[in-house]
């Protein structure tokens, strides 16, 4: 670690932060039945995992639960360049007519938010979809706003918000670090 | 008229060599992606959104065009066919002021089909944007070998090891150059199995054991690629007839039985049925003949994503 | 110019009479008037050539001139200009013209412009056969009285061994010499570069080595047996020299020429496809460019020719198996040259020998020497010269070379021709 990482959510904070999303999303979501989580790949992917079990512990229902994938549906791609580790979506449910939850760890421009959108659309046509983040630390460029919230940080545009997952990154934890 | 734009720093796919090993297991990777892509409902991304793809094709081949055609419209790119019978060429215009014409539309990839050897590889110097080999004279075909890698691939998980013959014209053939130099880079033991008169001269240099006998080429082989042989070779002096050539060379279920019991049989195709493949074979539980078709739309989603997709370095 | 001319100080060599010295050369009234130290005559321009190798005009005994019939690629006055650039006082055009030199008319429209362009001598090649169909012979006798110093179907080979034989013996009655342009048609057809491991791994149509093996041990067996002399054209494989070492050794006339290119490339070039290294004989292998030093190190090599094929841009822009055959050498050919030198494969007089005094003996030319009562053709040539090549300076309309952009050492200063200062660019 060179800058100062600031420890934003602890393992024990991210533990009780899903928790809560978990139970935002059931009050929200009645019939769980009707809802499919997809995680955006790579760190959406097992949080939508840990949201699936929590709300199966909270409801008894077993949320369907897929990867997406947006590389090819990036704005970026020409200022960026291809991408060949692009991921494999995954969502081997149905999902017309469902509630389908985007999940994914941080958001920012909330132009992957766009994208992802337009790669579930590519899918089916879902009754509604809604967005589940982690993290919020704003800076928005897009008219996006999500539906349940683990922990706005305030943040300046230069510094990096990290999330490392048990799953991905063997420990629980997000920092912030100051941009170069 | 001079070239274009010398600005070009894109890049440009002429043989298998242009890419590294890395870059093909992510062009792998990648095709294994688009594969999905293609089994959707919806088989289009937008990736390419306003690009302009031009195939050039200066030999007829519809399998290869109509490949790269579908592959560029399921990323969402224009793509223009241009082919010898619609085109100046017939009127007498030379390469370049054809390469050079299109140019100037600033498409974003030109892929090029050629009898001639090299002629993408010209064209890469003057067209000022990407230019893709669909194919030059003997020279190479790298998106077929990329697309037979991927069939490979997908069947064995690892190249590395694999037994592979490749029987049949390899003297004409840029789809052996191609296999060869990718399966080598794989670390793939290759066979290649022909008459003396479809051998190049020097086949030493390409690195691979060399047989006439399909038996011992076709023995405890993991994959065996069978080649199109085409009669203007018998109109050259290169082997007597047709019949004669399929008694020594044609891939039957008797001579198959020699191989691995999973072994992949794969053609390049248009096939010759009863020629150099038996139609049992070719329609056979063995036979990789249609999904090499599906994985070259896929691979060519790749290759056209990876030279297309922006951010020169 | 009627005073005559003093080169004075520079390295004089002549190998037709073993001098290699510092020394004064005196010329006048067009032919040499006298070589020694310390010359000096009133009234003539002096030339100080201190640092600069004196040679006797280089000779090329294999240019294409293209006229008449492809003015677009070189005409008769810009090949001699250009061969003058190069150090050459003399060369010798090539019957593929169109029409064909296989007349006397061709022949002497030929000399008509050389005649009014103040640079190298042009000397005719006539065709062996009528149109270079190999078929029948062309009108030698007529020719010969026309002026054409040799006669050859150079860019075709004579397939036929019966009209070579007869070719060789009617010739023989006015003393000219058969230059074969050794290459089996059948063995190479549609081939575009050497066979071997590189076309084997780049998919293009190859020329078999041994198609130009086989035609020159034919055509050295045939002279043997008519007690002719034959020429061999441009020699480019191992085969071939081996064939020619052997039959000097039995005392056959025969002689042969290598082209700079075959002395310092490979078939490897072709791998960036690029035509302008697509000449036919085709680039061979490092063995067969051994093979050319060790030829003309021990003298089985007589002769140093261009080959000089000059072509329109566009042609050369065609794909590899449309673009014609050849590069532009007039040029280029001293600086090549000199890397024998440099590599201790051959003196510098020996080059000298290569590039002028052998040349002329063969189809028996005026110059190659710096006797005094020989016409006045010399070069002055500064051997250490650095340059790197830049074909828009070339003074040939052809601008085909692999060498653009190469550095090479030692270029041509001065060119005068039966004692007429043809080329002085940078007024010695
Ligand atoms: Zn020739």
């Amino acid at each position: 670690m060179t800058a100062a990482a600031k420890t934003v959510l602890s393992a024990l904070e991210m533990g009780r932060t899903m928790a809560r999303m978990a139970h935002e999303i059931t009050e929200k979501n009645p019939d769980c039945s009707q809802i499919i989580l997809a995680g955006i790949i790579t760190r959406g992917v097992p949080l939508a995992r840990r949201l699936a079990d929590k709300i199966k512990t909270i409801t008894g229902v077993d949320v369907p639960c897929g990867s997406l994938d947006i590389t090819f549906y990036r704005d970026d791609i020409q200022s960026k360049g291809p991408d060949l580790n692009a991921g494999r979506t995954d969502i081997s449910h149905d999902i017309n007519g469902k509630t389908l939850i985007l999940v994914d760890d941080v958001l920012f421009t909330g132009r992957s938010i766009r994208a992802a959108i337009d790669a579930v659309m590519d899918i089916g046509r879902p009754g509604r979809i809604q967005l589940a983040v982690l993290l919020d630390r704003g800076h928005r460029e897009l008219p996006i706003r999500p539906d349940y919230i683990g922990k706005n940080i305030p943040t300046a545009r230069g510094e990096r918000v990290r999330v490392k997952l048990s799953e991905t990154d063997g420990e629980d934890l997000a920092t912030v670090v100051e941009g170069a | 008229m001079e070239t274009v734009e010398k600005k070009f720093r894109g890049r440009h796919l002429l043989q298998i060599a242009d890419l590294t090993a890395d870059e093909i297991m992510g062009l792998l990777n990648t095709a294994y992606k688009f594969k999905d892509v293609s089994e959707r409902e919806i088989k289009k991304v937008p990736t390419l959104r306003g690009k302009t793809i031009v195939n050039l094709f200066y030999e007829p081949s519809t399998r290869t065009r109509t490949s790269f055609e579908i592959a560029g419209k399921r990323l969402s790119a224009d793509v223009i066919n241009i082919s010898t019978s619609s085109s100046s060429v017939t009127k007498g215009e030379t390469f370049k002021d054809t390469v050079l014409n299109i140019a100037a539309m600033r498409p974003d990839a030109i892929v090029i089909r050629h009898g001639s050897p090299g002629a993408p590889a010209y064209a890469a110097t003057i067209a000022g944007c990407s230019v893709i080999n669909g194919g030059d004279g003997a020279n190479a075909h790298p998106t077929q070998a990329l697309l037979d890698l991927m069939t490979i691939h997908e069947k064995k998980g690892s190249v590395e090891n694999l037994k592979v013959a490749i029987v049949g014209d390899i003297l004409h053939s840029r789809v052996a150059r191609s296999n060869i130099n990718a399966l080598k880079m794989f670390g793939a033991d290759v066979t290649v199995c022909a008459p003396p008169t479809l051998l190049p001269h020097g086949v030493n240099a390409l690195g691979v054991k060399v047989t006439h006998n399909i038996r011992e080429a076709v023995a405890d082989k993991d994959v065996v690629m069978m080649l199109r042989i085409q009669t203007e070779r018998m109109q050259q002096g290169l082997f007597p007839s047709l019949r004669e050539y399929s008694e020594h060379f044609c891939l039957s279920a008797k001579v198959l039985k020699s191989a691995r019991p999973d072994v992949l049989i794969m053609h390049p195709g248009p096939i010759n049925r009863g020629v150099e493949i038996a139609s049992d074979v070719a329609d056979g539980p063995y036979s990789l003949i249609l999904s090499q078709v599906t994985h070259g739309v896929a691979m060519r989603m790749a290759v056209l994503y990876l030279l297309c997709g922006g951010a020169e370095s | 110019m009627s005073n005559g001319i003093l080169i004075q100080n520079g390295r004089v060599i002549d190998p037709s009479r073993g001098i290699d010295g510092i020394l004064d050369v005196l010329v006048k009234d067009g032919v040499i008037a006298e070589v020694g130290k310390s010359l000096s005559a009133s009234g003539a321009k002096t030339v100080d050539a201190e640092g600069l190798v004196v040679s006797p005009g280089f000779i090329d005994l294999h240019v294409h001139l293209r006229e008449p019939g492809f003015e677009y690629k070189e005409t008769i006055a810009t090949g001699s200009m250009a061969a003058a650039a190069g150090g050459f006082t003399a060369i010798c055009c090539m019957a593929n013209t169109k029409p064909v030199n296989d007349n006397a008319s061709v022949t002497r429209f030929i000399l008509e412009k050389a005649a009014a362009v103040d640079g190298a001598r042009v000397y005719p090649i006539g065709a062996i056969t009528k149109g270079l169909k190999g078929e029948e012979l062309a009108e030698i006798g007529e020719m010969k009285k026309a002026g054409v110093v040799a006669l050859s179907d150079d860019g075709r080979c004579v397939m036929d061994a019966r009209v070579l034989r007869h070719a060789m013996d009617y010739a023989a009655m006015f003393g000219l010499t058969i230059v074969e342009h050794c290459e089996d048609e059948h063995l190479v057809k549609g081939g575009i570069m050497n066979e071997g491991e590189t076309s084997a791994r780049l998919g293009i149509k190859g020329m078999p080595a041994v198609a130009e093996d086989v035609i020159a041990r034919r055509d050295i067996d045939i002279a043997a047996y008519l007690k002719r002399p034959v020429h061999i054209a441009h020699i480019s494989t191992r085969g071939a020299v081996e064939s020619v070492r052997a039959a000097k050794a039995l005392g056959t006339a025969v002689t042969c020429e290598v082209a700079p290119h075959h002395f310092t490339l490979t078939e490897k070039s072709l791998e960036a496809f690029d035509a302008n290294y697509k000449m036919n004989p085709p680039l061979r292998t490092a063995d067969d460019l051994a093979a050319m030093k060790e030829g003309l190190r021990d003298g089985t090599i007589d002769c140093i020719a261009t080959d000089h094929a000059p072509h329109a841009k566009w042609e050369k822009e065609l794909e590899i198996d449309q673009a014609p055959y050849g590069i532009v050498g007039l040029e280029t050919s001293l600086g090549l040259s000199m890397l024998l030198v440099r590599e201790g494969v051959v003196t510098l007089p020996r080059l000298v020998a290569l590039l002028s005094t052998n040349p002329a003996k063969i189809f028996n030319l005026p110059g190659g020497t710096l006797k005094e009562g020989a016409p006045a053709n010399i070069c002055i040539f500064d051997s250490e010269k650095k340059w790197i090549v830049d074909p828009a300076e070339f003074v040939s309309l052809g601008k085909n070379t692999p060498f653009a952009g190469k550095e090479l050492v030692g270029k041509n200063c001065l060119t005068i021709v039966g004692g007429r200062i043809v080329y002085n660019p940078s007024n010695l």
